[in-house]
């Protein structure tokens, strides 16, 4: 008897490391995924308009459907991204995420400023790569460390009223992000 | 013999806790250090990498993208300040005053996080469009028919949830519940289709 309930014991601890192995492990096995979402309809290293939520369809769950939204799918494989984002009438922000879906970093229009966002996105080798010289550039630039090589820039234009939306989505139109 | 089967017993036991609990923490949204205003519930945690690994798992799952700490913190109610849930067929009123932000919208959602189609196509409310009384306060009217002020229709579904996302807040990780953070009260009517 009592050797049987050892054996019970013995699978409810097992149980728990199985629990927190799949919880652990789920983001990365997870096939339909934000990433995975946009993947067919954003270019990597482009960004691509995304359409707005209907309540017949919509790309993502719980879009705010007050806001125009662009994404880019980044590869810094080749080399750093150049980001650059016009700043809409009302508000603008750009979010970025790891490939797994981690918002790891996010600026908006006032903490960026001027008229356009504009941003160099690198690994962190990447970064300690760069030229020690070139003080300007860092001075001016800002500079966001990817913690993965891959992921999603999002970028987003505030519409204060419906009718607003059509321009907040042509600010976008013009959003960047390339190869330097 | 007896090995194998108390081997086997173990798996059993293991697959069955493990995988069961999983599949429970995953369906009910089980996440952990939210910030509780009345019947809102955010999580400014998880627009950051200190996101806990339960909502990250119910994010991947679901498909979705977190408003990211530095662009905004968003909170949800799927009930009223009584914990009744909220009804598509009943006039519900959100009432009361915002934390501050530059901007927030107030959207509502199928418990999925999709639109709910109506004849206005209105899904939520920017701060800009809504109709405020002389102090400040907004009162909206959640309801399947249309009502003077503030509509927000339901489309006559019966369990939606309402966000409300703040842009550019200082509102974070760091707010506690209280007077640096009011947030319009839910009251569910008993008017019913």
């Amino acid at each position: 008897m009592i050797r049987w309930l050892l054996w019970i014991v013995a699978g409810l601890v097992l149980g728990g490391l199985v629990h927190l192995g799949s919880i652990m492990a789920l983001p990365h096995a997870a096939s339909r995924d934000a990433y995975a979402r946009l993947a067919s309809l954003v270019p990597v290293n482009g960004f691509a308009l995304l359409p707005a939520p209907t309540p017949e369809a919509a790309i993502l769950p719980f879009m705010d459907p007050a806001f125009a939204v662009a994404a880019c799918r980044y590869d810094l494989a080749k080399g750093p991204l150049k980001l650059t984002v016009p700043v809409s009438q009302a508000y603008t922000s750009v979010t970025f995420y790891t490939r797994h879906d981690v918002a790891y970093y996010a600026i908006n229009d006032r903490a960026a400023g001027k008229r356009s966002i504009e941003l160099d996105l690198m690994t962190t080798k990447q970064r300690e790569d760069l030229p020690d010289d070139e003080e300007v550039t860092a001075a001016d630039r800002l500079i966001v460390e990817s913690p993965t090589l891959t992921g999603l820039i999002v970028a987003r234009a505030f519409a204060a009223e419906p009718s607003l939306l059509s321009a907040a989505m042509a600010t976008l139109r013009a959003a960047q992000c390339k190869p330097q | 013999m007896r090995l194998l089967i108390g081997l086997l017993l173990s798996f059993v036991v293991a697959a069955g806790i493990g995988l069961g609990s999983t599949w429970y923490a995953l369906t009910q949204n089980l996440s952990f250090g939210a910030l509780e205003l009345g019947a809102w519930r955010g999580f400014p945690r998880n627009g950051t990498v200190a996101i806990d690994p339960y909502a990250r798992a119910v994010i991947a799952r679901n498909g979705e993208l977190p408003v990211g700490s530095g662009d905004g913190v968003a909170f949800t109610a799927a009930a009223d300040d009584d914990g009744r849930p909220l009804d598509g067929r009943c006039d519900v009123v959100v009432r009361g005053t915002t934390p501050p932000a530059r901007y927030f919208t107030l959207t509502l959602y199928t418990p999925s996080g999709g639109l709910v189609a109506n004849s206005l196509g209105r899904h939520g409310f920017t701060s800009q469009e809504l109709l405020r009384d002389a102090s400040g306060e907004f009162e909206i009217t959640v309801s399947p028919r249309a009502r003077p002020g503030n509509w927000l229709p339901t489309g006559g579904v019966d369990r939606y949830i309402l966000m409300f996302r703040f842009y550019d807040t200082s509102l974070g990780i760091a707010t506690r519940a209280g007077r640096e953070a009011p947030m319009p009260a839910i009251r569910l009517t008993r008017t019913c289709q």
